[in-house]
């Protein structure tokens, strides 16, 4: 039977277990409910910057980052963040103030009509199509767009060096991709009625990495979606199928930027997409997928290496 | 191995964010299982139909859960909101049995005997048959804990921290050592933290300590909660 | 609820019902590695869980493993294990298999151990050898419990199973992570949704199967209301709560 005395110390014994358990929560995670439906844009000079989640996306958005704070910006960095419907409006609203884009998808998501086809052209309609609040500074050289692979036995057995080259392949053709290939232009739709191929589509969801680079080096799959700057490309000797008829949408590196950020600011980050080249993403990318260092080690060692970190 | 070790900051970081996102849903599913728990228990017609319901809802896969959310209340898929919210409907699916079954193992003499002493309704639930369910109560708990931390890491994939992102990253950039850090952390995360609450449930219940679980002494119904949630 | 009418029209449009992409083959696909898994960890932990309940022998190592194995975060597994072996089923399959063993174990292992000691000592009494008592006495009184076993693994791996996409396995997570990746939200709750009603429906009809299977004459093990002890036929399978409570 329960005794008062008892009682009382069970109350006080509960109390205490319950108050522990929810202060750890509290302190543990400075406000669970907060980062992610409204991020902590700080005071006035603090900058957030946001990255999706892919590795290479936050390797740019560190060297913003990096950059920034060299000449003396505060950052704050909210990484991994998954869909454009969830990080543009809040780039619209200043929640968030720096985020590394691509032009071609990005004009995609806001235009799905779209016709531009060369670099040039989807830079000026991205420009057009992007809501007031946000800006798209001037694009990288360096670009990360999809591009269809093939092992290089492939290539050399079948003669086949370009996108216009596969409908004379006889077999079926397998196409390991991320799982929006599937209903993009230049998916299996645009396969087929630009270059006449029909293939069947395998969704692999590992952003053109390991599981989609082996399936193609162990025969499950005969093509490959793989992003340009993926080191995997070089590393594992496949052969990029050339596009005559552009069908691949462009993506070049492109900031979008909130208005909070001035023209200072926004020279600072110019100046890192000016260097920035195709084959420099790819490096960084390499050191990522291939050294597994870190984004933050990797952004400073390129900066250090361009002379953008002294102030 | 080295990898963790250069990144330890970040899986740390992921460790803690995942704590604070696990613990909470527990706490919250316990005290909303409560009430519903004590109706079921209470009118006997509507015991059928909420544990059907919680049966039900706990079949909905999560990740289909968390994905239908944002529709229905509005928050984003990515935010922490939906992933506690989630969690807690799972946490109250899986509780609401055990407050059922625990009060329900009280049996009406001790009930009809706390009444001749004097105690009220009020009284009698929070000083007599809670702590007699206490044991069932411990075990449903328990159970909800160790299963709201490992489907904490769902949210991963939806781009929600946690230590649910080492999955997503690992596998994007071929990094085992990362994965592994994840599996590992979560198991040890629910394993330390399911020690703790039944060192509480020794503290607030002393009157079951030095019981051990024989095979004649274990209830059909903590079986039950291994068996069918 | 725009959006869930958006996602109905989604299903109900013909062209997402057909080919190897459709609706219907992918369910099939969702559907039959949730099978495969089931019947395979059954294969495995149904003869295992038989002997530890008939003998009692390795209980604490068992429940400790179905403790333990519900803190396993599924997904990792099935990451870790498509580095190793690449895209397809494999990886997702041994998974599975290794999320439904503990709960098809605890459902063998707790079906024999709720059969009162006592029949036992009658079949025994009566002059039953060990392999009738086993086959004639517990399988058939246990048979609720394992069902409920099997039962929680199935819903379990159906859950799991829409991750199989990820590593280019197919199943309806196609649809849940294709809208994902496309922003198209419609395309997601539509996937989800169908994901949804499968699992409810194998539940309803494993609630079906659980009762269906207790033999005439017996309660199916679940905790029975000791207030009205003279209302119950010969329970056979419920320990009676009143004795001790953890």
């Amino acid at each position: 039977m329960i005794t008062a005395n008892k009682k009382g110390r069970l109350t006080v014994l509960g109390a205490v277990a319950i108050g522990a358990m929810v202060a750890l929560a509290g302190c543990a995670s400075s406000d669970p409910l907060s980062s992610g439906d409204s991020s902590a844009s700080g005071d006035g000079d603090t900058l957030v910057i946001g990255s999706q989640q892919y590795y290479s996306n936050e390797i740019i958005a560190e060297l913003y980052a990096q950059a920034l704070e060299a000449k003396g910006y505060k950052v704050d960095r909210q990484y991994q963040i998954g869909q454009r419907e969830v990080y543009l409006p809040e780039l619209e609203s200043g929640k968030i103030d720096v985020f590394p884009e691509y032009t071609g998808n990005l004009l995609q998501y806001y235009d799905k009509e779209e016709t531009a086809k060369s670099p040039e052209e989807v830079e000026t309609a991205l420009a057009a199509a992007l809501p007031d609040g946000l800006t798209a500074l001037k694009a990288a050289a360096a670009s990360d767009q999809d591009s269809y692979n093939v092992t290089k036995e492939f290539s050399e057995e079948n003669d086949i060096t370009s996108l216009a080259d596969l409908k004379n392949y006889s077999g079926t053709l397998t196409l390991g991709a991320p799982p929006e290939n599937a209903e993009r232009p230049y998916g299996p739709p645009g396969l087929k009625s630009i270059y006449g191929v029909d293939v069947t589509s395998t969704p692999i969801d590992d952003g053109g990495g390991p599981l989609t680079v082996k399936a193609l080096t162990d025969g499950s799959v005969q093509l490959a979606d793989i992003y340009t700057a993926s080191p995997l490309i070089t590393e594992n000797d496949l052969v990029t199928l050339e596009d005559p008829e552009n069908m691949i949408l462009p993506q070049n590196v492109v900031p979008i930027v909130s208005d909070k950020v001035d023209s200072d600011a926004q020279d600072v980050i110019d100046s890192v997409d000016a260097v920035l080249s195709a084959s420099d993403l790819q490096q960084l990318n390499s050191k990522s997928q291939t050294d597994k260092e870190s984004s933050a080690t990797i952004a400073k060692d390129y900066l250090t290496e361009k002379g953008l970190l002294d102030s | 191995m080295n990898w963790i070790w250069s990144n330890s900051d970040y899986i740390l970081d992921k460790t803690i964010v995942h704590l604070g996102l696990s613990v909470p849903p527990v706490i919250l599913a316990f005290v909303i299982s409560l009430p519903i728990g004590w109706a079921a228990n209470r009118f006997t017609r509507l015991r059928g139909v909420v544990l059907a319901v919680a049966g039900l809802f706990y079949a909905v896969p999560s990740f289909a859960l968390l994905v239908v959310l944002p529709g229905l209340i509005g928050y984003s898929i990515r935010s922490n909101t939906n992933l506690i919210i989630g969690l807690t409907l799972y946490g109250i699916a899986l509780m609401v049995r055990s407050v059922a079954d625990g009060l329900q193992s009280v049996e009406a003499d001790v009930r009809q005997s706390a009444t001749a002493v004097g105690y009220s309704g009020w009284q009698r639930f929070w000083r007599v048959e809670i702590p007699l369910a206490g044991p069932v109560l411990l075990a449903g708990l328990r159970v909800v804990l160790v299963s709201t931390i490992s489907l904490a890491t769902v949210g991963g994939i939806l781009g929600i921290n946690g230590l649910g992102l080492l999955f997503n990253d690992g596998l994007q950039r071929d990094i085992m050592a990362e994965i592994v850090a994840g599996i590992v952390l979560t198991i040890v995360m629910a394993l330390v933290l399911d020690g703790l609450l039944v060192l509480l449930g020794r503290a607030l219940m002393p009157w079951t300590r030095g019981r051990s679980a024989t095979r004649t002494g274990t209830p059909t119904v903590a079986r039950q909660k291994v068996v069918a949630p | 609820m725009n959006l869930f009418l958006d996602a109905f029209a989604w299903l109900a449009d013909p062209a997402h019902l057909s080919g190897a992409d459709g609706v219907p083959t992918r369910l099939g696909e969702h559907l039959w590695y949730t099978i495969v898994a089931v019947v395979i960890a059954s294969v495995l932990a149904v003869p295992a869980g038989y002997l530890i309940g008939h003998t009692g022998r390795g209980r604490t190592l068992a429940v400790a493993l179905t403790g333990g194995a519900r803190a396993l975060p599924t997904v990792g597994l099935v990451f870790l294990l498509a580095l190793l072996v690449g895209i397809g089923i494999t990886a997702p399959m041994i998974a599975f298999v290794v999320l439904a063993i503990p709960s098809v174990l605890a459902g063998a292992y707790s079906g024999f151990e709720a059969v009162d000691r006592k029949t036992i000592d009658a079949a025994r009494a009566v002059g039953m050898t060990e392999w009738q008592i086993v086959t004639k006495v517990e399988v058939p009184l246990g048979l609720p419990l394992l069902i409920g076993g099997i039962r929680s693994a199935t819903l379990q791996v159906v859950a799991t199973a829409t991750i199989a996409t990820v590593v280019g396995a197919g199943g309806l997570g196609t649809y849940i992570f294709r809208g994902l990746r496309s922003n198209d939200y419609t395309q997601m709750l539509a996937g989800s949704i169908v994901v949804i009603a499968l699992a409810v429906a194998l539940e309803v009809v494993f609630s079906i199967v659980q009762r269906l299977v207790v033999p005439a004459g017996v309660t199916a093990g679940r905790p029975s209301d000791t207030r009205s002890k003279a209302a119950r036929p010969g329970a056979v399978t419920a320990t009676p709560l009143t004795k001790g409570t953890q």
